[in-house]
Parts: structure tokens; C-alpha cells; sequence
């Protein structure tokens, strides 16, 4: 009993002591709880809200936040309580595929070219330079009206622009770890190419790239934002952020209400994630030990 | 028996000043179930040696020649083969590891990569390699980092031995620790030697543990393969200049006999296209002009080889 108490232990050990470090950063702590309420309550509220998302009603147009309706109604009198939240679905969902889609795109193309290097690397680095060499905005706008509007075009639209960006970092740590002599020691028990790549040099180098991607899915919030503020990203009724930021630009001196509280959500779970993210770094840092 | 001769092995490297001549022309024997010592300063060749031997870089020329059989440029069958029979421990046991994989997941690899066991069997044998080379089974789920060095060292001699190879090049495995720890380690090599009948290319830079362990030693010096012959008589009348400077360099607690010490003189010579002849030359008190031209290893007594063309008349023999 005792023997086997001992062996999970030692078998989780290293997250352990990876998530103690975590724990005792106070703002990365407090990022992922309010992340995470957040998350729940994008969830919960649009299904318990006694108001549609999308249905117009000309009695309460624009009106101030009241007990009625805490957040106040758009132009159109629709709840922004329930908008905001259901909005969320959109704009963390997205941001999260977009996300992972870099990533994982970032991650094959960055543990090729670090583990190579050479000829693959030269060729593979200079295309990804002629996609950094264009303003990341520009190049969203235009996959994006290339592409045409839908959600799905959406996430490649936005992702594209940060692949350059994950394959260096991953190129970079992979390098390094390329040296380390448990590869030679992986090849000369027989250890094929792609498993000495995915087994030893990836699970071994990515740890900037968790870091950089958790931030990352903060700054496309704001991109997706951005996107859809000048009509590229998701489309109305459909409330997003960004989109919901755009329609109400025209009443900003009279219902500014119809902007902040969108703006407010974009705000806190960008600041959330970079501040999980700061914790992340910290907590994945082993020369920071305590 | 010879288990392995290499061949006037000869490995450059290029680079953006020159080709470095890591090792250039060694000639040497190894017999089964015994140990080579090669010594040697740091950046004479030695661990490319190794790492050319067991072909985890390929050799510029010459020939490695394993069981009787050429193996210098194998075919991918071959090289599997290899493997199984041609392992290698490593210097420093805390980058020799994965970290992100348990004692247990490290010993098992090579086992299950080559298809020694199943997924029923892997485990037996893993806690049989474990045994063997002296970790307490309990350690099994651990990670690197929980391990001190000599137990890390431990764990990557039981993933050589995982194959069951007939020969292992041993690249320093006991500079990085502490004098305890190294007897231990090397008992245990020593122990393994006669019981599985391994043999070593021991490759490190301390005399003392290199006269222990080996049979015969071989000096090398930027490169070159400068001296061979059996551990005590190198010891006894080295027949080299340099092998005379490198001993009269071990410190001795005779103080009745102090030894007299050769200090050699000037920067040890770029491996960066070097001149022909014996690379000691610019630094050697007895060279002359036939310095300057290639060396050959002779043979002046049994078993004992010298590439110096003055060697016979300096050691009167």
C-alpha cells in the first residue's frame, strides 16, 4: 500500500512540483481562477438569461443599465448582458482554435527545421520571413477578404500571421536541445529520426512555447477584436466583442454603456491570460528554483 | 580473439577555416571481453574515436572492421544489427538522459525499440537490467532530476547493456563525479566486463583509473595515435616523448624517488589543416627533420606500437 503510495508519487512528482511553483504566484493564481469563472459563467449565462441573443425588441431600445437589464440594451434592444456573455463563445473559441492551429502548425514546421537545420531550415525560415516582412494586421485583413467571411476562415485568417512567430521560438529552444547528449544516446540504442524528434527533442523544448502560446490566445482576442470591428470577422446577429465594440461605435457619446461592458470583457481576459502566463513562465523556469 | 579493428580511421571535420583533423590515421585492435584505454588531452579525438567507432558519425576514411566484418559504411540492416552489439556510456549523466522520461521508460526504449521483449516481458528484463547494475527497484518511476550522479550513471549503463552489446565505448563515465562514487562505477563496469565478457573502449584522461581498468592503452595527441601497448609496460618504458612527458605528469607520493617531471614547452598545434608529420614535433625537445615527415606505428616490442621515427635510437633498443 505504502509501496504504491510511493510510486505515484514519484510518478507525479514533476508536475507537482511544477504546479506548487504556480500556486504560489499570486496574479498568474488569480488570472486563471477569474479565466476560469469567466469560462463558466460564458456558459451558464446565455442558457439560464431569460432574453435571445439575436431577437430585436423596440420597447427597450438603448437603454441605461437598469435592474432589468444590469448591462443596459443596444440599439436594436436587445440584452447586452446576455450578448457579452453568448459573445464570449465566440470570441474565446475562436481565439482558442486560432490558437492551437498556430501552434500545432508552429510546432511541426518549428522541431523540422530546428532538428535539421541546414538546407530545410535556409528555404522553410526565408518563406516564413516574406509572411513576417508583411504587417500582421494587413495580412489578416487580407487572408481574411481573400477567404471570405465564416468562422472557420476566421481562425486561419488570424492564425497565419502568428506561425512565423512560434516556429522561431521552437526552432530556437529545439536547437539547443538538438546537443544534448541523450540524442546521440537515443541514436545509438536504434531510435528512428521521427521519434528521437517527438519523443526526446519536442517534450524537451516547448516549454516557451506554452508560455507564449497562453499569451497568445490574449492577443487574439484582441486581433479577432480588431477583425471584426471592421467587418471581416464574425458577422451580425452573431455577437462577438470586437463586432459588438463596431456596431456601437456610433453611440459612443450618447449610450457609452453599449461600449464598455464589451470593451470590459475584452480588457479582463486579456489581462487574466497574460498575467497566467507570466505565472506560467516563472513556474516552467527551472533556473528559478524558489 | 579481436573483437574490433579500426584502420587507419581517419575523421575531419570541415568548417569555415579549415578542416579540422579530429582524428587522423589510428590503427588499433581491440580483443573480446577486454579493455583499450585511450588517453589523452582534452580535444585530442578521443571521443570522436568513440562516437566514429560505433558509427554515430561517419568516418571520413579508413576502415572499422567488427567481427570479422567491414562495417565502416553498413546498410541500414547492418546498422540495426549494430546497435544491438555496439553501445556507448556517456561522460556526463545528467544531460545523458531524457528528463522528461522515467528510469523505467529510459530502460525499457531500447528494449522495446529493437524488439528484444514485448509489452508483457519489458518488464522483467527492465527490473533484471535494474538489478544488474545496482538500482533499487523503487526507482523505477523516478525522473533523472531525482537521481543523484552516480545512480544516473547507473541507469545509463543498464540502457547499454539493455541489448546486450559485445562492446561499449566508455567515454569517460566517471570524470564528472566524485572519487566514491567513480570505485563504485568502476567495479561495477569491471564486474559487468567478466560477467557479460564486454569489451571496452575506455576513453578518459585519468592515468590512475585508466592503469586500473585497462589491458592495453593507447595515447593519443591531436589526433594522432601516438603510442599503444599493454598497460604496464606503457607504464614502465613508454617509448614516446610525449607518453614520457604525459606520465613524468602523474603526481607520485614517493618522495624517496621524486620523479623527474618533463614540462613541455609551447601551445599544443591547430588541428586545423595541420602539417604533415608527427604533430608532437613543435613541441617535442628531441625533434629533428625527419620529424616532419608522415610516422608510421611501428612495432619495437611484442605488442608495443610507437609512431615516432626516433623512439628506437632514444630508447636504445
Amino acid at each position: 500500500m505504502t509501496e504504491k503510495k510511493m510510486k505515484r508519487g514519484f510518478k507525479e512528482s514533476r508536475f507537482a512540483v511544477f504546479w506548487n511553483r504556480l500556486k504560489r504566484n499570486r496574479n498568474a493564481m488569480i488570472g486563471l481562477y477569474v479565466f476560469l469563472l469567466l469560462v463558466v459563467l460564458i456558459i451558464i449565462v446565455p442558457i439560464v438569461s431569460p432574453y435571445d441573443y439575436a431577437k430585436y425588441d423596440i420597447m427597450s431600445i438603448s437603454q441605461k443599465p437598469s435592474l432589468k437589464h444590469p448591462f443596459g440594451t443596444d440599439d436594436l434592444g436587445r440584452d447586452l448582458l446576455t450578448r457579452c456573455f453568448y459573445g464570449g463563445r465566440y470570441s474565446l473559441s475562436i481565439s482558442l482554435a486560432a490558437v492551437l492551429f498556430s501552434t500545432s502548425v508552429g510546432t511541426v514546421i518549428g522541431a523540422i527545421t530546428g532538428f535539421f537545420g541546414g538546407k530545410i531550415d535556409a528555404v522553410i525560415m526565408r518563406m516564413l520571413d516574406v509572411i513576417q516582412a508583411i504587417p500582421s494586421t494587413l495580412l489578416t485583413i487580407i487572408i481574411s477578404a481573400a477567404l471570405g467571411v465564416g468562422i472557420d476562415k476566421t481562425i486561419i485568417a488570424i492564425s497565419v500571421g502568428s506561425i512565423p512567430g512560434t516556429v522561431r521560438l521552437l526552432r530556437g529552444s529545439v536547437m539547443r536541445t538538438r546537443e544534448e547528449q541523450y540524442l546521440e544516446a537515443a541514436e545509438a540504442i536504434g531510435c528512428s529520426t521521427t521519434r528521437r524528434i517527438w519523443k526526446y527533442v519536442v517534450p524537451n523544448s516547448w516549454s516557451p512555447l506554452i508560455v507564449s502560446s497562453t499569451m497568445g490566445v490574449a492577443r487574439t482576442i484582441l486581433q479577432l477584436a480588431a477583425l471584426s470591428y471592421i467587418g471581416l470577422g464574425v458577422q451580425p446577429p452573431t455577437p462577438e466583442w470586437g463586432a459588438m465594440l463596431s456596431g456601437a461605435r456610433g453611440y459612443l457619446r450618447d449610450y457609452p454603456h453599449m461600449l464598455i461592458f464589451p470593451g470590459l470583457f475584452i480588457a479582463i481576459s486579456v489581462l487574466c491570460l497574460n498575467m497566467f502566463g507570466d505565472g506560467l513562465r516563472d513556474a516552467l523556469d527551472p533556473k528559478l528554483k524558489d | 580473439m579481436t573483437l574490433l579493428e579500426i584502420k587507419n580511421l581517419k575523421k575531419y571535420f570541415p568548417g569555415s577555416r579549415g578542416v579540422v583533423h579530429a582524428v587522423d590515421d589510428v590503427t588499433m585492435s581491440i580483443n573480446e571481453g577486454e579493455t583499450m584505454g585511450v588517453v589523452g588531452e582534452s580535444g585530442c579525438g578521443k571521443s570522436t574515436l568513440g562516437r566514429t567507432v560505433i558509427h554515430l558519425q561517419p568516418a571520413t576514411d579508413g576502415n572499422v572492421i567488427f567481427e570479422g566484418k567491414d562495417i565502416t559504411n553498413p546498410t541500414k540492416q547492418e546498422m540495426k544489427e549494430l546497435r544491438q552489439k555496439m553501445q556507448i556510456i556517456f561522460q556526463d549523466p545528467y544531460s545523458s538522459l531524457n528528463p522528461r522520461m522515467t528510469v523505467g521508460d529510459t530502460i525499457r526504449e531500447p528494449l522495446l525499440l529493437n524488439g528484444r521483449c514485448t509489452k508483457e516481458t519489458v518488464d522483467d528484463e527492465c527490473e533484471r537490467l535494474m538489478d544488474l547494475v545496482g538500482i533499487a527497484l523503487r526507482l523505477k518511476d523516478s525522473y533523472p532530476h531525482e537521481l543523484d550522479g552516480g545512480r544516473r550513471q547507473r541507469v545509463g549503463i543498464a540502457r547499454a547493456l539493455a541489448l546486450n552489446p559485445k562492446f561499449i565505448v566508455c567515454d569517460e563515465p566517471v570524470s564528472a563525479m566524485d572519487v566514491s562514487i567513480q570505485a563504485q562505477i568502476l567495479n561495477l563496469l569491471m564486474d559487468l566486463q567478466e560477467s557479460q565478457n564486454l569489451a571496452y573502449m575506455f576513453i578518459t584522461h585519468n592515468m590512475a583509473v585508466v592503469r586500473h581498468i585497462s589491458k592495453n592503452i593507447s595515447v593519443m595527441y591531436l589526433g594522432q595515435l601516438v603510442e599503444t601497448s599493454p598497460t604496464d609496460e606503457l607504464f614502465e618504458t613508454p617509448l614516446h616523448p610525449y607518453t614520457q612527458a604525459l606520465l613524468s605528469a602523474i603526481p607520485t607520493t614517493d618522495i624517496l624517488h621524486p620523479k623527474k617531471r618533463i614540462v613541455l614547452k609551447g601551445e599544443i598545434t591547430s588541428p586545423i589543416d595541420p602539417e604533415p608529420g608527427c604533430r608532437f614535433a613543435d613541441r617535442c625537445m628531441y625533434a629533428t627533420e625527419a620529424c616532419r615527415q608522415p610516422q608510421k606505428l611501428e612495432e619495437l616490442l611484442p605488442g608495443h606500437f610507437v609512431s615516432c621515427c626516433r623512439a628506437k635510437e632514444l630508447n636504445h633498443l
